[in-house]
């Protein structure tokens, strides 16, 4: 939103002026988004916001209709696939479902990019695999199916196997969603670790407001679309945004404030990208 | 989707139609684009540091393979022994009962053999490709590899290609075996002779080239459901509802597929 440098020392992720579509929907417009290195930014917004589909063009998963996304300092769009593989090898993903292969242990799961990526040896990648597994406090489960683990299991595993390649970058699909309390909160408690101990830039995309607040070093709420706030924990609790306030005292979405548009949806003939329409 | 009722009908149907076409030609494009990139894996893999590795082929080549044999063993001696009866069964009418070890060894070598192995393998092990595909799929496994800096491809598709393309062959040469084995069975009593003589007869009437015909087209077979299975799986979409469609699509494709090009292939090269 402020004026943006390109200087790609200072910033793990730089996006600029991002639009995406789904068909003839515009999910995203105009995101603009840095995040610096050894930072937390929290990317938070409801249902339908656009946070999945920004997640999966940061993770090169989609690519924009138009804008760019700079990972690390390399624009995804110019990457040969081979570049694109090198870069991801200097990233780590943990899916909102963990997305462990159900035909695999856990420490092979784990140890997959190790083998992948690395010429080391198999003594070695099992202690990096294990140490990972303390780390994640799963020590002692390498052995296990991921269909024999709990959910929070699964979701600190696809954090270990994330960081098995000490990377530079981190990023959690909501970490801690479908958790009780007290194993969210140790998630949270973990992924501030990393930031502390391993110097991880992270990313985290959630909807959770207790682990945003209690993780986050920068917030960026996305509504419709729309970054709507892109600022620190403090200055996001202070707003005086309409929206910002009612995502943050879980009120419901505003009223529908153009009875035209409320009518012709009814009609079914909203069909048509009636963007207008759907501003408040 | 405004408009007057008049024409709508037709526009819709050319719609779908439209749409239908323009999909089926993607597949297609998709299909072929996985053939070429699994190639690709398999030969320049190692430069790139992504070598397919061996392990999970012979892994695939364990279940695709050895895990058929019963299955396979059974049929293709049960195809072997009708073809036998309806042999002797109508060359009877000519009083010509005599020759009929000439079509049972040709039709069990170059088509009964690789169709039904075919159509088994179809059964079991596209399936099962799809199945594991798509199960993947709707799990983010597969996203999990590519954002892993994994090639989907070189890691789920390349495998199993290799390991169909070689199990097949081998499990249709067996099913040659077998079946002309079961075939004998019945023949020699019938005809008052003996299974040393009836081997010795297949021997003489059977060439190389009839062998390769129903290998070679066993190998064709192997790609197709290999990429058919990998197709459907990798576009399920709907949670477990959708495996399962795409898992039976895969199925009655794979078999489609398989007698289609068995029909093309012999067109070609018979004439």
């Amino acid at each position: 939103m402020a004026g943006r440098s390109s200087q790609s020392g200072e910033f793990s992720i730089e996006v600029t002026d991002l639009d995406t579509h789904y068909g003839d929907r515009q999910i995203l417009h105009r995101v603009n988004l840095q995040v610096r290195k050894g930072e937390i930014m929290v990317i938070m917004g409801g249902s339908g916001s656009g946070k999945t589909t920004l997640l999966n063009h940061l993770l090169g998963l989609l690519s924009p209709s138009s804008g760019n996304v700079r990972i690390l300092g390399e624009d995804l769009g110019r990457l040969t696939p081979m570049q694109r593989q090198m870069l991801r090898t200097r990233t780590g993903v943990a899916f909102q479902s963990g997305a462990l292969f159900s035909s695999m242990s856990i420490g092979d799961n784990i140890a997959l990019p190790l083998r992948e990526h690395t010429d080391l040896d198999e003594t070695t990648i099992g202690i990096m695999t294990r140490l990972k597994l303390e780390v994640v406090s799963l020590a002692g489960f390498e052995n296990l199916m991921p269909a024999e683990l709990s959910g929070g299991m699964i979701k600190r595993a696809a954090l270990a196997r994330a960081i098995v390649m000490d990377p530079e970058l981190l990023f959690c699909d909501e970490p801690s969603a479908g958790l009780d309390p007290v194993v969210a909160s140790s998630i949270d408690d973990l992924i501030l670790r990393l930031r502390d101990a391993m110097g991880m830039s992270i990313v985290v995309v959630t909807h959770d407001l207790d682990s945003t607040f209690k993780i986050a070093d920068r917030i960026c709420v996305l509504d419709r679309g729309k970054v709507l706030a892109l600022d620190t924990v403090e200055a996001i609790r202070a707003s005086t945004d309409l929206r910002i306030q009612n995502l943050l005292n879980r009120r419901t979405e505003d009223a529908e404030l153009d009875p035209d548009a409320y009518l012709r949806r009814l009609l079914g003939d909203a069909s048509k990208p009636q963007d207008g329409a759907r501003r408040t | 989707m405004s408009g007057g009722t008049g024409g709508n009908g037709l526009a819709t149907f050319l719609d779908h139609l439209g749409r239908r076409v323009t999909a089926g030609v993607a597949e297609f494009g998709f299909a072929a684009m996985l053939v070429g990139e699994s190639l690709f894996w398999l030969v320049a893999g190692r430069r790139r540091r992504q070598p397919v590795r061996l392990r999970p082929i012979v892994a695939q080549a364990m279940e695709t393979g050895i895990g058929a044999l019963p299955i396979v063993t059974v049929l293709s001696a049960t195809i072997g022994i009708m073809l036998a009866i309806q042999g002797i069964y109508s060359l009877k009418l000519f009083g010509a009962e005599s020759r009929v070890t000439l079509g049972v060894a040709m039709s069990t070598v170059r088509e009964f053999a690789p169709l039904i192995t075919g159509i088994l393998v179809a059964g079991r092990s596209g399936s099962a490709l799809a199945a594991r595909l798509g199960t993947m799929r709707i799990n983010q496994e597969i996203d999990a590899l590519t954002v892993m800096g994994i090639s989907p491809v070189r890691f789920l598709v390349a495998p199993p290609l290799v390991s169909m393309m070689v199990m097949l062959p081998c499990l249709t040469l067996w099913a040659d075996l077998v079946g002309l084995f079961a075939a004998g069975l019945y023949i020699a009593p019938q005809l008052g002779s003996t299974m040393t003589a009836y081997a010795d007869e297949v021997v003489s009437l059977l060439k190389m080239n009839d062998v390769l015909h129903g290998l070679a087209k066993s190998a064709i077979f192997a790609v197709l459901i290999t990429i058919v299975g990998v197709v459907n799986g990798a576009s399920v979409t709907g949670g477990a509802e959708g495996v399962g469609r795409m898992t039976t699509r895969s199925v009655v494709q794979a078999i489609s597929a398989i007698v289609i090009t068995d029909m093309i292939f012999v067109f070609m090269v018979t004439r």
